[in-house]
This record gives C-alpha cells, structure tokens and sequence, in this order.
C-alpha cells in the first residue's frame, strides 16, 4: 500500500501545488477583507469565477482577431490577466460600496446574509450572460499553454512513477507565486500597506491618525478581489472548462485554506492554501487505497471540510495566527 | 373622507363584515372558475388579513382553522385542478414548517445556519429506507418494507433521528463563534448530501445518486394515503402542531434565553444562561421540525434522492426566514408561504406565460431569462433588499411588553405573602 501511494506521489505533488496555488491566491481576499472587517465575503468565490469568465471571454476575443496569433501566447495572458484582475477589482469594490458599507455598524449576521444575495446574484447574472452569448452556461476556453511536459521521476529512484503535467502548470504556479510576493511586499513595505494593516489593528485609531479608513477598506476590497480575478483566469488556462458555479465550493475551499493558515494572517493565507491543495489532492489519489475502498475521491470534499472542523476545534488561530483573548 | 374611511376600518364589526364578504368573493371565485391561481392565491391572503384584525387571538384562531380544514379544501375541490392546488398547499405546509425551525436556530439564537437542509435530508432518508426493501440490505433482523401504519411512529423517529444530528453537528461546530458557525454548518449540509450521495456502497443504504423509489404511502385505519388532498391534512395537522409549539418555547425561559445569548453572549453567561446547552437546544428544536417534514415530504414524494437536499433549499429556507423576519413566528409563516408559492405557482405560471408569448410570436425573450431559472437571482436580490432596507423583515418580530406597575404589585404582593408565611412558620 505504502509503495503504491509512494508511487504516486509526484503526480499527487504537482496536481497538488497547481491546486494550492490558486487556493492560496483565493485565500488571500478572503483572509486580508477578514481581517480588516472581521467579515467573510462571501462573495468573493463568485468574484473568482467572475474573473474565469472575463478571462475566458477575452482570450476567444483576442484569438479571433488574426494579428493576435503572431504575438507570444504569454504576452496575451499577461495583458488579459492586468485587465481581468481592474475590472474584478472594481467590481470587489462596488460591491463593498453597495452591500457592505452600509451595513458596518449592523449585527454581524446582516452583512454575511447580504455576502450571500450577491453570491447568488453574481452567479445567475454570469450564468445568463454566458447563455445568451454562447447558448450554454459551461464555456470552455481556448487551449494555451497545452504542451505536455514529463518529468522521469523513475530515474531518480525506482519506487517513483512518471509526473507529466501541461506548461499551463508552471505559468499558473509561476504567477501565483510572483503574485503573492508583490502583495506581501505591498503589505509590508508601502504606505498603503501600513495603513491596511493599522486599520485592522484598530479602526477608530487608525482613523484618528490621518488614515482614510473608507478609501484603505475600498483598496483593500480592490486588492483582494483583482487577486481572486487573476487566480481565476489561471483556473479557466489550467482546468479548461468553467461554469458560473465553480466559485461557491472552490471559495469554501480557500476559506478552508485561511482559517487553516490562521485567518488575517496574509503569509498563513499562503502556506494554508498550499497544504490544503496538497492534502486535497493526496486524499482524491489514495483515501480509497487507504480505507480499502470504503470511501472513495468522492470524499475529498468530506476530507477538507473536516480539516477545517479539526482545525477550529483544536487550533482555532490556525497555523501562524497568534491566539487572542476577547475583550468584553 | 379618508378620515372616517381609515376610522371605519379601525371599527371591529366593518372589518368582520369586510372579511366575510371577501373570503366568501374569493373562495366562490375559486369554486367556480377553477383555473383561476388568483382566486386560490386571494383566499390563502386572507388568513394574513386575519393576522391583522382587530379581534381576540382565540377567535381569529377558531377562523384560521375553519379557513384551513373546511373552507380551502372544500373551495379548491370545485374541479380538475383540485389535487394540484393541495400539493401546492401542502408544500407550503411543509416549507413553512421548515422555516419555523430555521426560525428557532437563525432567528431566536442567532446562529447562522447554513446547512438547514440536512436535517430535513436525514428525516426523509430515515423513513424512505425503513419504507422500502432498502433497510433489508444491512438491517439483519425484520422484514422490509415496513407497512404504511409506521409513518405515524416515523414522525416521531423522524423528528428524534434529526434532532441527534442537531446535537452531534453541534457539539463541534458550537465551540466556534459567529462567522464560523455558517461555514462549518454549510460544510456539515453539503457533508450529509455527499454521504448520502455515496452511500451505496460498500452496503447499499441509500441507493446512491439513484435515490430511493416507490416509498410505502403512509395508512390510517386501512386507508393509504396517496392524493395530495390527504397529505394537506396531515401536513396541516403537524404545522398547527408545529406553530403551537414554536410560540410556546418563545415565551418559555428557553426562548428568553435564546434572545439572550442572541443579543449578547457574554452577557448572557454572566446571567447564569449555560451557553452551549442552549445553543444545542436551538440547534436540536430546529432540527426536529425540519426531520419531521422530512418524513412527511419522503411519503407524499414516494421518490426521494439527493438532489432534493442542496445548498439551494439551505438557502431558500434562510431566504424565507430573512424575508418574513427573523425571530418573528408570523413573519416567518408569511415569508415562507410567500417564497414557497414564488416559486411553485408564480415563476412556473410566468415561465409557460412568456413561452406561450414567444411561441406565438409576440416578444422573443431568450431561454436563458425564462422566469423559472431566474429563481437564484430572485433570492439573491431579496436578500440583499431586505438586509439593507428592511434587515427586521416583512412583519417584524415583536417582544412581550410587561405592565411594569402591575409586575411591582404582583411582585410586592407575593413577597408580603412570602413574609407572612415565614412569620406563620416562626
């Protein structure tokens, strides 16, 4: 048994780090609006699939002009990801204008039963455009970036099989990564990074100090929200087909990820989405090895909700958050 | 004008004329043109008007029931479209149900559940495997199916089985706080639908994706039940059960509680309330409700499968809650009858409506903005509209306001016959 999940592994492994990576970067807008508002935004996995669809639209926009074709397929992404990540920015700020602000002195169940209205209105306002320009609500985009790549594993040692992944891949890990180190730079080092953080810290302080707290929030959102964007359109290159629901499970996902990473903590948001993708993808490979076929792939959902169940049952701060004591 | 017209609305016996000529208008429509939805939906709303007359709460129930077994039935039973006036009628029944154990967890405790649909999935199942050969396959004694008598029993079993799924979901989940609370019961909800989706094998327990067909129809003295018409009165008779009860453990120390830890838990545990015994409550309570519809659903569908149970009915539920207002029993009632006929009669009728427009050529409207699928933006907009403008819901819950002088003269009165008492001891 041990052999053949052995066998396995580096396929599990590089599945695992394209999955975490995009868990990672969706982990990112979840944890950074939760730790300024202390709200789960719900609709932030919608803003992921939005951005999948922005993203898709646009690649079978730009390839059905001829002149594009002459042009490196990675300066297309490059352009379509700047583009997919303002606009689904500026819609994470709209939507912070129109369903949050208002509510920020409200009970905090008013605000997460608002999150979930615009999930749902993001979602079948997505699902009939789609229809009606294409006839079907499941588009599948051009296929870039689909050279298949194969790594011999086996002659490193023999116990490994072959790992063979497409470049869409390296492109989506590459960007991930180059993503999350540009925002934890803009966290620490610039003055609106500072102000994020102050404002988490202590809002009517911050706001005491010169900060404008509603524009930092509106960045925030932005950031937070063209970061899900991006990701998404790295979704829609590396997995190919996409539907106007694939952002509700997938947010619950990187949620998971957050709070598993230690929910406000950027950096915890990171390593979180990682291990979760990599755990993912090791439990759809060998749960049913492991229980003898009791439980199937079918469970991998099972499998992550239950790690979030363990996670708040017995390290509720998560994996690099500090544990803080309420104040009454 | 307006003056004497608004004071002879306020006059008890013109509103008690006026509703009696317009029950009768309406059920009469409804009896004699049967295809008329507006007729059955006008007689159904006058149970709201009778919400808000001017007369003793004992009578207006009297009424409302008189509406309910007698006048509805008998007016809907005019012709062809009698048994699917009653299926819409029962459904209303069930969701209504539903939402007022919804009502105990998200309303009166405040925990935001997101998985509601669980416990309404566990009923169902409970009864629809015992109810078909199913159970034979790993239950090693008694022979199944079992007859149409155990629905009665299966109420019951139903209700319990949901409630201890209440607790053992809450048992974890209750450790955390607020905004955990939805995701981790949304993953609990979207759990129990896998579970059930896959439990086929290695033992087929709930056959799978394929669901349970052909589930034993309920019986009482002989008869099975079969017709829509007949699970209108069961429904009715354990939605009365139901509302009853609801209104009951809202003004019991349990329902005072609840509010409690909803406004302010830390307070509330400094005021000697144990915090997760009455959260368990809340969640069991709800729970109960929801399985015993459960069953009711399984025996009038006779076809259950895990389609039935996803996060959309969660959130329909919680829709209905938001809708009619949370913590408020009427409000609750109300927003479910609304979304539930919203969504069986009102956005089914404008979808063959506007078919029928563009088959005949008068508008095109494209297949994709059919009302009928447009139910997740319907729910969408509702929830946001609501929570920004109207966050305490059609009718808004109200709370039991006490006579303060004659609370201090009972008070001051029980204590003297304390002392008195004492003296007499001593």
């Amino acid at each position: 048994m041990l052999l053949e999940m052995l066998q396995s592994l580096p396929q599990v492994l590089i599945d695992g780090l394209a999955l975490g990576a995009v868990y990672a970067v969706v982990a990112l807008g979840y944890t950074m609006v939760y730790g300024i508002l202390q709200l789960i935004n719900f609709a932030h996995g919608e803003i992921f699939m939005t951005g999948a669809f922005i993203g898709t639209a646009f690649f079978i926009l730009l390839m059905g002009m001829g002149w594009v074709s002459s042009v490196p397929q990675i300066v297309v992404l490059i352009v379509v990801l700047v583009v997919t990540a303002c606009l689904t920015g500026l819609l994470g700020m709209g939507i912070e204008r129109v369903a949050y602000r208002p509510l920020r002195n409200a009970p905090r169940l008013i605000p997460l039963i608002t999150a979930i209205g615009i999930s749902f209105i993001l979602q079948d306002v997505i699902r009939f455009i789609a229809e009606l320009s294409s006839g079907n609500y499941i588009v599948t985009g051009p296929s870039l970036f689909t050279n298949q790549l194969t790594i011999n594993f086996s002659s490193i040692s023999s116990i490994f099989n072959d790992a063979s992944f497409k470049t869409s891949f390296l492109i989506v890990l590459v960007t991930a990564v180059i993503l999350m180190i540009s925002l934890d730079y803009f966290i620490n080092r610039t003055k609106w990074g500072t102000a994020m953080r102050a404002v988490a810290l202590d809002r009517e302080t911050a706001s005491l100090m010169s900060i404008n707290v509603n524009k930092t929030i509106s960045i925030t959102f932005f950031i937070g929200s063209a970061l899900g964007g991006a990701t998404g359109v790295l979704f829609a290159v590396q997995y190919g087909t996409i539907d106007p629901f694939i952002g509700f499970i997938l947010g619950m996902k990187a949620f998971i990820a957050a709070v598993l990473g230690g929910i406000g903590n950027i950096r915890g948001a990171m390593l979180g989405g990682i291990l979760l993708g990599l755990l993912e993808m090791f439990a759809s490979a060998n749960l049913s090895l492991l229980t003898g076929g009791v439980f199937g792939a079918e469970y991998k959902d099972v499998f992550a909700f239950s790690i979030l169940i363990l996670v708040l049952i017995f390290k509720p701060e998560g994996l690099l958050g500090k544990p803080t004591a309420e104040k009454v | 004008m307006k003056e004497s017209l608004a004071k002879f609305l306020q006059y008890k016996w013109s509103q008690v004329i006026l509703f009696t000529v317009f029950v009768a208008v309406s059920s009469a429509a409804l009896f004699f043109s049967q295809k008329s939805v507006t007729a059955f939906l006008l007689l159904l709303s006058s149970l709201l008007v009778l919400h808000y007359m001017k007369l003793k709460n004992v009578t207006k129930w009297i009424i409302a029931l008189g509406l309910l077994f007698i006048l509805i039935p008998l007016a809907s039973s005019g012709g062809p479209a009698f048994q699917s006036y009653m299926d819409v009628a029962t459904m209303v029944g069930i969701y209504v149900s539903m939402a007022l154990g919804l009502n105990i967890v998200v309303g009166m405790a405040g925990l935001l559940d997101l998985g509601f649909v669980a416990f309404f999935a566990v009923g169902a199942y409970s009864y629809s495997i015992f109810a078909t050969p199913q159970a034979a396959n790993f239950m090693p004694f008694g022979t199944y199916p079992l007859g149409g008598e155990s629905f009665w029993i299966f109420l019951i079993i139903g209700g319990v089985v949901a409630a201890i799924a209440g607790v053992l979901i809450g048992i974890p989940v209750l450790r955390v706080k607020g905004d955990y609370l939805a995701i981790v019961t949304l993953g609990f909800g979207e759990i129990i639908r896998i579970l059930f989706n896959n439990a086929d094998k290695p033992v087929n327990i709930t056959g799978g994706a394929m669901g349970i067909a052909s589930v034993t129809p309920p019986e009482i003295f002989g008869i099975p039940l079969i017709f829509p018409n007949q699970f209108y009165f069961v429904t009715l008779v354990i939605l009365i059960f139901t509302i009853f009860t609801v209104l009951r453990l809202e003004r019991s120390k349990l329902g005072r509680s609840w509010k409690a830890v909803r406004e302010n838990e830390i307070a509330a545990q400094a005021m000697g309330i144990p915090l997760v015994k009455t959260k368990l409550l809340a969640f069991a309570l709800g729970a109960s409700f929801s399985g015993m519809m459960g069953v009711v659903f399984a025996a009038k569908q006779a076809f259950i499968d895990p389609t039935s149970f996803t996060l959309l009915e969660s959130f329909t539920i919680l829709v209905m809650v938001v809708l009619g207002g949370m913590g408020s029993v009427p409000g609750v009632i109300l927003g479910a009858a609304v979304i539930t006929i919203l969504n069986l009669q009102v956005l089914t009728e404008l979808a063959t409506w506007v078919n029928q427009l563009s088959f005949s050529g008068i508008i095109s409207i494209p297949e994709a903005l059919s009302p009928a699928k447009m139910q997740k933006f319907i729910f969408g907009a509702l929830l946001v509209a609501f929570a920004l403008y109207r966050p305490k819901g059609l009718i808004p819950a109200k709370n039991k306001i006490f006579d303060e002088k004659r609370l201090k003269e009972t008070q001051a009165h029980s204590d003297m016959n304390a002392t008195d008492q004492k003296k007499m001891q001593s």
